[in-house]
């Protein structure tokens, strides 16, 4: 062991594309499960989500309309840094989560072949979901999947870099840009994931990560006008149906939470895309 | 505009419907009394009290649940797909067989030509059931992912706008996937659904398979929040679907919402303007503009915008208004003594907020609820008749000068279920189509609905779409399709 002084790293928010602290000033002392102090995290407010939901909205119409080639590859692009911050990685997660070095290596393994898992996905959606529909008249018909818009997303509470993947990629990988209220007491791995996403050709305000508690900002992020779906996974327990039903208001898309959090390795299949995609219906007349 | 043309009257006969005084609930396969307070429908067009009704007390409710529940649990769930789908092209036939008695009892009841109705909606229900009985037993191979399972009992809660057809749209996906039905048709509109049931009857169709609870919103809430319903379908109002919605949260139910619209309409200079015409008045006057995807935001470029009106105008003061029974009629009557007091309240709020009002000459009945086809230009985007459904024959005229303006003012909406775009340039329809956040574009056309169709809505218009591969999917336990 060298016996040179660490530079530790400030844990902040990511928000557009930048690094703020929340405005609030608010942080949190994140430890590990026995209590060993890792970092202070930002503690993000109310305020922090809406200028999130802000950033979001600014970056659908870029996100949404790239072409499906291009988000592959940007996304493509986010397994690849990934890669390169593995052992980073596998530290915060075996520090946050409490695992031995194996599991933590396998789940941070899974986390980035997820992600690549999704990228390949971008350009077979439409192929796989949409399709022409064989109206009884003189029309061409078609139907196609598109993104909802702004998505925010409560990550699970447990698995930090791998449930987040798991539920984070989905949305993306549909066109939709992500407010993304982290794990509250496993929120290191987010904030690097961040850093990844900063130098991956991500644009600007296409993900946005709040570390703090989903319980507080959970209701705002319901109610949101400007939001149009929400992910409840990371609810804490007991408070998912009154977000259900705030959500219900602007009639946004839900994805309830299963019971507990569900093994995060398993193929997960489209389940997570659809919830968060439309399917547009265009009828043109034929030989008029 | 005097016509040159006149019109005999060539109303439909109306001995081919037998209405009976009173009628029952239909639960597990027969006619049973109601326990709640009966109630009447009627005849818009006239008045005239065609029958009395039972209302579904929560205790009613309770037991087509449990009908619905065993004959899921004991026919329905193990019975051969193949043999599901049979029992549908039954359905599919009767329905077929019996349509002018249907078209005619529905528009009695409802108040539609019958020209729609036996133009558009028996002919169209009787479709969905013919397209979804194929579905039965091919649903491994419906790419909704491996093993897709029927859910159990739907509620399903529909309009008085379609009512037979928004029976189909819900009752057919629903029966072919495996699932049974306990269904809640509006209170202006029963009987058409009332009428399906003997359909179920000739078709000996398994008792409980399906259920229709007649009654109001407090029947339809019973039947929402159920406990056994493990699926809620509902077309009507974005207030409503908002309260189902929070009905259900938290709970198990799967649910999904076709809700309230606004769509523009968009004509470009360089469209066709008398089709763009006859798409414009088939927009918004098809069924008295009581259509959730009417094309009730006219977006004109400007420069054509007064050719577009004179020539709108001419057209409309052609339509026919009146015994929805007469064969030659357009435009029928409105469906109940509320919505047209509402129609006549947003249209009063039109004038107060500055828009003006133009109506063609038309003399309307003196009994029954009646409003004639009305356009409003000089509209803007800020006035309610701009941005409040007013499910009438009300159309309101907006300008704008680049498609971007155009994209820009059909997004501004909460509501997002469809639009229209008429323009003889492919590349922009394509691209204008892309643009606009709605569930269904018509290019050069408008209204237009097929069973292999998906339908439904962006934004508050709802979610979950109805025909098409992807209509199986609220229907079904872990199905993935947007």
């Amino acid at each position: 062991m060298s016996d040179r002084l660490a530079v530790r790293k400030t844990y902040k928010l990511y928000v557009n594309g930048a690094f703020p602290r929340s405005e609030s000033g608010r942080t949190y002392e994140v430890t590990d499960p026995k209590g060993h102090f890792l970092a202070n995290a930002a503690w993000a407010s109310r305020k922090d989500a809406r200028d999130a939901v802000v950033a979001a909205r600014g970056a659908v119409a870029k996100w949404s309309g790239a072409t499906a080639y291009n988000r592959g590859q940007v996304l493509y692009r986010v397994a690849e840094v990934m890669e390169g911050r593995h052992a980073q990685f596998c530290d915060e997660v075996e520090a946050g989560e409490g695992l031995s070095a194996g599991k933590a290596r396998a789940a941070v393994d899974a986390a980035i072949d997820r992600w690549v898992w999704y990228a390949g996905w971008t350009d077979k959606l439409a192929a796989v979901l949409g399709g022409a529909n064989p109206v009884a008249g003189p029309y061409f018909d078609f139907s196609l999947p598109e993104p909802t818009g702004v998505v925010a997303v409560l990550a699970p509470q447990q698995s930090s870099l791998l449930g987040l993947v798991s539920v984070l990629a989905p949305v993306l990988t549909g066109g939709n840009t992500a407010v993304v209220v982290t794990s509250k007491e496993r929120p290191l791995p987010a904030v690097t994931l961040a850093e990844v996403l900063a130098t991956s050709d991500v644009p600007a305000g296409v993900v946005n990560l709040l570390t703090g508690d989903a319980g507080e900002l959970g209701p705002w992020l319901a109610e949101h006008a400007d939001v149009d779906g929400i992910d409840l996974t990371g609810a804490p327990p007991g408070r998912a149906m009154e977000l259900e039903r705030e959500a219900a208001g602007t009639v946004k898309r839900v994805i309830r939470p299963p019971a507990q959090e569900p093994d995060w390795s398993a193929d997960p299949g489209l389940s997570r895309m659809t919830p968060f995609l439309e399917t547009k219906t265009v009828w043109h007349p034929i030989g008029v | 505009m005097s016509s040159p043309f006149q019109y005999a009257p060539a109303p439909e006969s109306r001995s081919i419907v037998d209405i009976a005084p009173s009628y029952g609930l239909f639960i597990d396969g027969e006619f049973v009394d109601g326990t709640g307070e009966a109630f009447k429908t009627v005849n818009p067009a006239t008045e005239e009290v065609l029958t009395e009704v039972s209302a579904g007390s929560e205790a009613d409710v309770d037991r087509a649940v449990a009908a619905a529940r065993r004959a899921f649990t004991r026919v329905w769930g193990p019975m051969r797909p193949a043999d599901r789908g049979k029992y549908l092209f039954r359905i599919a036939r009767l329905l077929q067989e019996r349509s002018r008695e249907f078209a005619v009892l529905e528009s009695l009841d409802n108040g539609k030509p019958i020209r729609e109705s036996r133009d558009v909606d028996i002919p169209l229900a009787a479709a969905h059931f013919f397209y979804h009985a194929g579905w039965a037993d091919k649903l491994d191979h419906a790419g909704l992912g491996p093993n897709p399972r029927p859910l159990g009992v739907a509620g399903q809660v529909i309009p008085w706008n379609f009512p037979l057809l928004m029976l189909a749209w819900k009752i057919a996906p629903a029966l072919a996937t495996g699932n049974t039905v306990v269904l809640k048709p509006a209170e202006t509109t029963p009987l058409t659904a009332l009428l399906f049931a003997e359909i179920c009857q000739q078709a000996d169709l398994p008792p409980g398979v399906v259920n229709i609870v007649t009654g109001a919103g407090e029947t339809g809430k019973a039947v929402v929040e159920h406990p056994d319903v493990d699926k809620v379908a509902f077309t009507g109002s974005t207030e409503v679907g908002k309260a189902i919605a929070r009905a259900v949260a938290g709970t198990r139910k799967s649910l999904t919402l076709e809700l309230g619209g606004k769509a523009a309409n968009i004509v470009f200079d360089d469209a066709p303007i008398d089709q763009a015409v006859e798409g414009i008045v088939q927009g918004i006057f098809f069924n008295q503009g009581h259509v959730c995807c009417a094309g009730s935001r006219l977006l004109v470029q400007e420069n054509v915008h007064d050719e577009v009106i004179a020539s709108l105008q001419r057209r409309i003061s052609t339509l026919r208004v009146g015994d929805p029974l007469d064969k030659n009629t357009d435009l029928g009557a409105i469906n109940s003594a509320e919505q047209l007091a509402r129609i006549r309240e947003l249209s009063d709020i039109g004038d107060a907020e500055g828009a003006q009002r133009w109506q063609p000459d038309c003399v309307l009945p003196d009994r029954g609820f009646w409003f004639p086809p009305t356009v409003f230009t000089e509209v803007s985007p800020a006035h309610r008749i701009a941005r409040d459904e007013v499910f009438g024959p009300v159309l309101s005229v907006l300008t704008f000068r680049t498609p971007d303006e155009a994209v820009a003012k059909a997004n501004n909406t909460t509501y997002g279920l469809s639009a229209g775009i008429w323009t003889e340039k492919g590349s922009r329809i394509l691209k204008i189509a892309d643009q606009l956040r709605a569930g269904v574009v018509w290019a050069n056309t408008f209204n237009k609905f097929d069973p292999t169709s998906p339908f439904g809505g962006y934004k508050q218009s709802g979610y979950g779409r109805e025909g098409g591969r992807h209509g199986l999917t609220g229907n079904l336990k872990g199905a993935t399709s947007s």
